[in-house]
């Protein structure tokens, strides 16, 4: 084999084997979508139970990170999942076991829930319009539907605080519940509107900028 | 001058003629169409006065544009068809080129009125109709069509993802959806709570920076009742995308009908509102990191 015919195979074999590491990166890239968890259906609508934690697992890429996670009933199966499956057109239930400290409003509006049914939720049993804006830990909102839940913070002086997932209910919590209906079919977003990203600017980058953590998505079904 | 120098003269001047001719009757045509068939439909289109004007704008910059785009290709689709080579098989040299000073001369005079005119034009039109736009704090063009009573004035709150709107009028309370009264002059005064936003409300010819600490006044003139779309136009983050709403322009009654629904409903939240400021310097607690 002539100098040039040796060149040639050689370029080939090398955009060869780059075509197909670009490839396995776009595959690795496209399959490598954050899992979604189901809401219960039960004769009276939809169950969802979620638990939001002040740092993700030990093992998380991200450890440090505040993050959402799609638990059951008792808190005891939790899953780093926050893509939750609901039905269309249907009364969803909704408790969020909160783990995590307060970090206040900026916005002192979503103090206030809205589009519950009744503009009520229920804080550790007790039916309120809305809770005090400093104590603010988290919103669990889905703007497109006009819902924003606001969740109260643990105790700063707390005696038994849970540091990372998973958390189990003997852990110092404060739980919320709530009712939705939800809309017709389609993909929608939801969000946290507390800066409660610590160690970022303004509080809003790292988990509150990443679907994972304090981002996800509604697809109902 | 030889005789095949005077037969390329009066070919020349054949050529002139028919481009000229040519431009003239695509002109004729197209101009009309542009300003009577395509103009109604530019954007922002006739949801208020700002956006009309605007509307207007665009169909005199085109109706304008279009001589100058029509002279442009239809010199180039005739050089291509006449000066097209015949006999392919005989390649020859085409004749050597050489500067009109009279071509130069008019070329220059048109472009430069042309553009002149352009600057002047887009500068009394920004000071007639640019109330839509942004203008911080202390706007130089204020509305063209006199307020009848009194402005409605209504605060956009951006935030990372969401605008609210606060109408201090109405005992500062604070929405998600925003309803306006038909017939109105608005002044929206646009501010942000974190990052930079732009709120846009494309049918009403709105378009303001929506930027920290900083209150950004824009002016609408509603007309009759419509169904309007709000954008982020501004990259924001991760749900920029997804900051969108719609909002309507009613009937005075149904507005006044709605906001007093909105006092009652979030009556709780604008118990907790800061009083209303033309900006917001969040608490140092509220930054966390």
């Amino acid at each position: 084999m002539t100098a040039v015919g040796k060149r040639i195979v050689g370029i080939t074999v090398f955009a060869a084997i780059v075509c197909v590491v670009i490839g396995l990166y776009i595959g690795l890239y496209l399959t490598n979508v954050p899992g979604s968890a189901a809401a219960t259906e039960t004769s009276a609508g939809a169950e969802l139970y979620l638990g939001t934690v002040p740092a993700a697992a030990v093992n998380d890429p991200h450890p440090t990170w505040v993050s959402y996670y799609a638990v059951d009933a008792g808190a005891k199966n939790w899953q780093h999942k926050t893509t939750y499956v609901l039905p269309a057109n249907t009364l969803v239930h909704v408790t969020i076991y909160n783990f995590d400290s307060a970090s206040a409003l900026r916005n002192n509006w979503f103090g206030q829930p809205t589009g519950t049914v009744g503009g009520v939720i229920t804080l550790d049993g007790k039916t309120t319009q809305g809770i005090d804006p400093d104590l603010a830990s988290h919103v669990f909102s889905i703007p497109q539907v006009g819902l924003a839940v606001p969740l109260e913070g643990i105790s700063a002086t707390a005696k038994n605080p849970c540091s990372n997932a998973p958390c189990d209910l003997s852990f110092d919590h404060t739980t919320t519940t709530f009712t939705f209906r939800t809309p017709g079919k389609g993909l929608y977003r939801w969000q946290c509107f507390v800066p409660c990203a610590a160690g970022y600017i303004a509080g809003f980058g790292g988990p509150m900028q990443t679907v994972g953590y304090m981002d996800g998505f509604i697809k109902v079904v | 001058m030889s005789a095949s120098g005077e037969a390329v003269n009066v070919e020349g001047t054949r050529h002139w003629r028919n481009v000229v001719l040519l431009w003239l009757l695509a002109s004729v045509i197209m101009v009309p169409v542009v300003v009577f068939v395509l103009g109604p439909g530019l954007p922002p289109g006739n949801g208020s006065v700002e956006a009309s004007g605007q509307t207007s704008d665009n169909i005199v910059l085109l109706a304008l544009a279009t001589p100058v785009a029509l002279g442009v290709l239809v010199y180039l689709g005739y050089a291509l068809w006449a000066f097209r080579e015949r006999t392919p098989e005989v390649v020859l040299d085409g004749p050597p080129i050489r500067g009109n000073s009279s071509v130069q001369f008019w070329w220059l005079i048109v472009t430069t009125t042309l553009v002149l005119f352009l600057a002047g034009f887009g500068t009394i039109r920004l000071l007639a109709d640019g109330a839509g736009g942004g203008q911080g704090p202390n706007p130089l063009a204020t509305p063209s069509v006199p307020a009848v009573g009194s402005r409605l004035v209504v605060q956009v709150v951006a935030q990372q993802w969401q605008f609210n709107y606060r109408f201090p009028a109405y005992g500062g309370v604070e929405t998600n959806q925003i309803e306006l009264p038909e017939n109105t002059l608005v002044q929206f005064n646009v501010t942000s709570l974190d990052v930079i936003h732009s709120f846009w409300a494309y049918e009403l010819g709105v378009k303001a920076d929506a930027n920290p600490g900083v209150n950004n006044i824009a002016y609408v003139t509603t007309k009759g009742p419509l169904l309007f779309h709000v954008r982020c136009a501004e990259l924001c983050g991760l749900w920029h995308g997804y900051m969108f709403n719609q909002g309507q322009v009613v009937p005075k009654t149904q507005f006044a009908a709605w906001i007093a629904q909105q006092r009652v409903k979030f009556a709780p939240a604008t118990k907790t509102l800061p009083p209303y400021s033309k900006t917001y310097f969040p608490h140092a607690q509220r930054r966390a990191g």
